[in-house]
């Protein structure tokens, strides 16, 4: 486990009562990577309201609103399984989950 | 009976509303769940205190919300509808066939006597019943693998399961309706399905009569009589004498049978209320005049009721689930408008007054009529 620092949007942080930043115990893999499922697993187990929020409840893919950034990067094309980079890994920069702008 | 209490799903939110039984003034509180979309929020007949919310939203899918405390507070339970086993597809708007899939919940219809017992009728239409408090949620399977399922195909909204009725006589003894599939009832608790369509007629349908594909859009009965059954259809207003083994037209003297809202009197099975809607392609009042229409005759006959509710410039919508009845003497009836604006009435339909002027676009409303 290592702690991984997470941004979600306001919606969600006032759904789980998170003021701020979260930061959770990741499982590592076994190449000592963290990946982008391993920490919304463990944002399941830590806030069981956001179980399914993030992901599609049948096929457990990304909600097609809701974007992944890190290290100024958009994640959000890669697979959940592919690591995330290793500065979030070592807590240096949180994940960042984006609501998607739509809506007009 | 001292009071009622109106709860409301709004687009942007749920507001619970109180009153005493005079019905003159209500408190209103809320938003809960502000910005969430909420499609429907009831309340237990047997613990009135035990409420349940639906809210969904695009972005972050679909919660379920419980209170223990009239709606004071409210505590996230299990969101998780997994259909059992093989999900098998039905038909997409293009004709295509498409996988089963959990958009979201459209309506929470709670057990007669148990508190914990609530069923939930979803989109892609299925049927869920938990019986743990919101604990988990188990599907009632053999709904969804009706032989006709994979023919059945969704209407405007989506293909949703909105309305459960319980036989209070024998909760065994089920109807759900969905668009556009239209109505099956079960004798057994849920757990096998026959379709009651028989008199229905849709001219979309290539088979206008056809056995299922109908775009129903809500039922309702009185609590005395589940064998007496209204419905107000995509168009047309039906009524089965027989448990929904077939049904008879009652549009009558209607200015248009296309409507969504459909209700029975608290007190008087053959007094039906509708809101009739101009066409499917023109959601508002038939010239701008919001006009709810009575029969005392369970149909044919129709008395438009206006004092009260705006006669020109009016052109909201009414939505399937956002009329309702209290069961006061005289019966209170409800409505939430796509304006926004929340009418009652405390005199059976007579006269009505907006409580809520500004309230986001209306989705349900519900009446529990409290000790």
């Amino acid at each position: 486990m290592t702690p991984v620092r997470v941004v979600l949007p306001a919606t969600l942080r006032s759904l789980a009562g998170i003021s701020g930043e979260a930061v959770i115990d990741v499982d590592v893999d076994g190449d000592g990577e963290v990946t982008t499922a391993a920490v919304l697993d463990a944002l399941d187990r830590c806030y069981p309201v956001l179980r399914w929020t993030l992901r599609e409840q049948q096929s457990g893919s990304r909600r097609p609103f809701i974007r992944f950034f890190a290290c100024q990067e958009d994640l959000s094309l890669e697979l959940l399984d592919a690591p995330l980079p290793a500065a979030v890994a070592a807590g240096r920069e949180p994940l960042v989950v984006i609501g998607a702008i739509a809506g007009g | 009976m001292s009071g009622v209490r109106v709860l409301v799903g709004t687009r942007k939110g749920a507001f619970v509303l109180t009153a005493d039984g005079t019905r003159d003034d209500f408190s209103v509180e809320g938003p809960f769940f502000p910005g969430w979309e909420v499609y429907h929020l009831n309340g237990s007949p047997a613990d009135p205190d035990r409420l349940w919310a639906a809210p969904s939203r695009g972005w972050f899918g679909q919660l379920v919300q419980r209170s223990d405390d009239g709606g004071k507070s409210w505590q996230p339970v299990s969101n998780e509808f997994a259909y059992e086993g093989e999900t098998g597809t039905h038909q997409h708007y293009d004709g295509t066939s498409k996988p089963w899939s959990f958009l979201r919940t459209w309506h929470l219809e709670p057990s007669l006597d148990d508190p914990d017992t609530v069923w939930a009728g979803v989109e892609d239409a299925g049927l869920f019943r938990s019986s743990d408090g919101g604990t988990s949620w188990q599907e009632l399977p053999g709904l969804r693998r009706h032989e006709t399922a994979p023919s059945w195909a969704p209407g405007a909204g989506g293909m949703c399961l909105h309305t459960i009725l319980i036989d209070p006589t024998d909760p065994a003894r089920m109807h759900v309706a969905i668009s556009a599939a239209g109505v099956l009832r079960s004798g057994d608790g849920g757990e096998s399905w026959s379709l009651a369509n028989r008199g229905l007629r849709s001219e979309f349908l290539p088979v206008p009569d056809a056995d299922a594909g109908h775009c129903v859009h809500r039922l309702a009965a009185h609590r005395d009589r589940p064998e007496v059954l209204y419905m107000q259809k995509h168009w047309d207003v039906m009524r089965s004498d027989d448990g929904g083994g077939s049904w008879t037209e009652v549009s009558g003297d209607l200015p248009t049978d296309f409507g969504f809202a459909i209700d029975v009197h608290a007190h008087e099975p053959e007094t039906v209320y509708v809101v009739p809607i101009t066409s499917d392609s023109e959601h508002f009042p038939p010239g701008g005049q919001l006009r709810v229409y009575r029969s005392r005759s369970g149909g044919n006959e129709w008395q438009p009721l206006t004092e009260g509710l705006p006669q020109r410039h009016c052109y909201v919508n009414v939505l399937r689930d956002a009329m309702a009845v209290d069961l006061l003497e005289p019966c209170g009836v409800y409505f939430g408008t796509t304006g926004g604006q929340l009418y009652a009435s405390p005199d059976s339909g007579d006269s009505w007054r907006a409580i809520c002027h500004d309230l986001p676009a209306v989705m349900s409303v519900e009446v529990q009529t409290l000790p």
